[in-house]
């Protein structure tokens, strides 16, 4: 069924009895052209990409759980294209022209929202480092505003300007940023992809790749095998995990990232806004809550839960850039397991073994990227070419030097 | 989570700082390939489970430990003192 405004009043006037699902629960069927492991916003926008793009349809998406229980459904929301490396530029801002049309593509509401991304600054050398970001992002046709005090004040009046420590310098503006609401992400390129004719089976585990001769040729499953000429490996923090079935070794660690809402409260906050000097970021979803977040916890972790040290870390760093927040009740906080990888950013690429394809390393910052990185997954797939705004994300640049650092930190995923 | 330092007892884990893995062994610079470097600085087993790893009590006794923990529950099994003799406190 397409969604529109008639189909809206056709099933008000019928008492809403006639939606269908989504999409169709699919039961795996013994042959795919590809696999793609992983029901997560990336691989779902993968195969919506491999159908419209590129005519490839006789594809499954193997999910282990439900559709939208790993990141996709866990992450902050934010969408930005602020990035200061060449490598990363091109792709982020690609993402983010493909967010502007997403809705009408996949003719799905996921209440896009260019609400504007603020980056305080709270000294001369911030300022000045996010000048050169700025400049970097007009330079390669990105939008960027440097804000100065009075500016960001008039947007954003009850922060705390003259904190002692870190009084609030200005900030860098991206306006085209904002937030996306995640799950309809996952639901609309779920559905999206089933009406070009993938499978999505959920609740099916990839438990073994099967591989021949250097060739994968299909993948073990809690659902029995099942062959597949081609097998696209996206599943973010448990990228390590499917690559060992491979015997490959890859170069991340998981770690968990925490994020947080608050009870709803009327409308107070609408931009997005990430704190200069601590670990603290902030913006208001449309229910009202204030969902905010800060660093990953720092330790190797697959436990989708964090610890009580950097609750206690943000809601410290939060109170120093908005103390009016005191007065607000935590409602909830949740976690989520990160790919980080040993320079920060991500792999789009082949892997030794024939057939087999990695799309891994999106740290905590893989939910803007999710339109490119399908378009970009699904170019590499039907292709086998490198699409030329992801060419930098091979797998092989940590051997050969090529490392994409936006931070400049190393091979630390705990300092990225 | 808690980390019992062999030095200083149980502690709260805000004490300490997280390095890595503590399987990978740094090979000798001067001698090494850039392959052998590159599968040192970058490549990880990352296991879901039992995972030895590098921490620093930075606010207690300042030595580093090797923890086993699992990473799927933060349990901690075992704390160790690091032997002075293995890459230590210089990486
Ligand atoms: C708290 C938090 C806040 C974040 N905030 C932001 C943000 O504001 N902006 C931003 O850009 N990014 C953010 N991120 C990062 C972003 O959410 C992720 O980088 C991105 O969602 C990862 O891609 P994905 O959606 O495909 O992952 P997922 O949704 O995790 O998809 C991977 C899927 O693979 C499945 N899977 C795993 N193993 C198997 C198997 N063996 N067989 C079958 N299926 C398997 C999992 O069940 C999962 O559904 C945040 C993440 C977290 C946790
Ligand atoms: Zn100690």
């Amino acid at each position: 069924m397409r969604y529109s405004i008639f189909s809206l009043l056709r099933q008000s006037w019928a008492g809403h009895t006639g939606w269908t699902p989504a999409w169709r629960d699919a039961a795996p069927k013994s042959d795919y052209d590809v696999i793609i492991i992983g029901g997560g916003g990336h691989g779902l926008a993968t195969a919506h990409y491999l159908a419209s793009q590129h005519g490839i349809t006789n594809v499954a998406v193997i999910e282990k759980g439900h559709v939208g229980s790993g990141n996709i459904g866990r992450n902050t929301t934010i969408i930005r294209s602020n990035y200061l490396l060449p490598g990363n530029t091109p792709f982020y801002e690609l993402s983010l022209k493909l967010w502007e049309g997403l809705e009408q593509d996949i003719n799905y509401n996921a209440m896009v929202s260019q609400r504007g991304v603020i980056n305080l600054y709270h000294s001369d050398a911030q300022r000045d480092a996010y000048a050169r970001r700025g400049n970097a992002m007009r330079i390669a046709g990105v939008d960027a505003e440097l804000l100065g005090k009075e500016e960001v004040r008039a947007m954003l009046p009850f922060f705390n300007y003259d904190d002692a420590r870190f009084p609030i310098q200005g900030g860098l503006l991206q306006r085209r940023g904002g937030s996306v609401r995640h799950d309809a992400v996952a639901w609309g390129y779920a559905r999206a992809a089933d009406r070009g004719g993938v499978d999505i089976v959920q609740n099916c585990e990839v438990t073994g790749l099967a591989i021949e001769a250097g060739r994968v040729v299909g993948v073990e499953t809690t659902r029995g095998p099942i062959r597949a000429r081609k097998v696209a490996l996206a599943v973010a923090g448990n990228s390590s995990r499917l690559a060992a079935m491979a015997g490959l070794r890859l170069p991340i660690e998981s770690h968990v990232l925490q994020a947080f809402v608050s009870e709803g409260v009327k409308p107070l906050i609408d931009t997005v806004v990430t704190f200069g000097a601590g670990h603290f970021y902030v913006s208001q979803s449309d229910k009202g809550g204030l969902v905010f977040g800060g660093d990953i916890d720092g330790y190797n972790s697959y436990a989708q839960r964090g610890n009580l040290p950097v609750i206690e870390d943000v809601m410290e760093s939060a109170m120093a850039l908005w103390p009016g927040l005191g007065r607000i009740r935590l409602l909830r906080h949740w976690g989520g397991i990160m790919d980080m990888s040993m320079d920060g950013s991500p792999i789009i690429d082949h892997t030794p073994i024939e057939g087999l394809y990695l799309n891994a390393g999106w740290c905590y910052g893989g939910f803007k990227a999710t339109p490119g990185s399908g378009w970009c997954f699904a170019h590499l797939i039907a292709t086998d070419k490198p699409h030329p705004v992801a060419a930098a994300y091979r797998l092989d640049r940590f051997a050969t030097g090529r490392l994409i650092d936006e931070k400049g930190v190393g091979a630390q995923p705990n300092l990225q | 989570m808690r980390i019992d330092c062999p030095h200083c007892g149980s502690r709260d884990v805000q004490e300490f700082i997280y390095l890595r893995d503590a399987g990978p062994r740094r090979p000798d610079g001067m001698a090494a390939t850039l392959a052998e470097m590159h599968v040192y600085l970058h490549e990880r087993d990352n296991p879901a489970g039992r995972h030895r790893e590098l921490w620093y009590h930075g606010s207690g006794c300042r030595a580093w430990l090797v923890v086993t923990r699992d990473t799927r529950t933060h349990a901690v099994f075992a704390v160790e003192a690091l032997p002075a003799s293995v890459e230590s406190a210089s990486t």
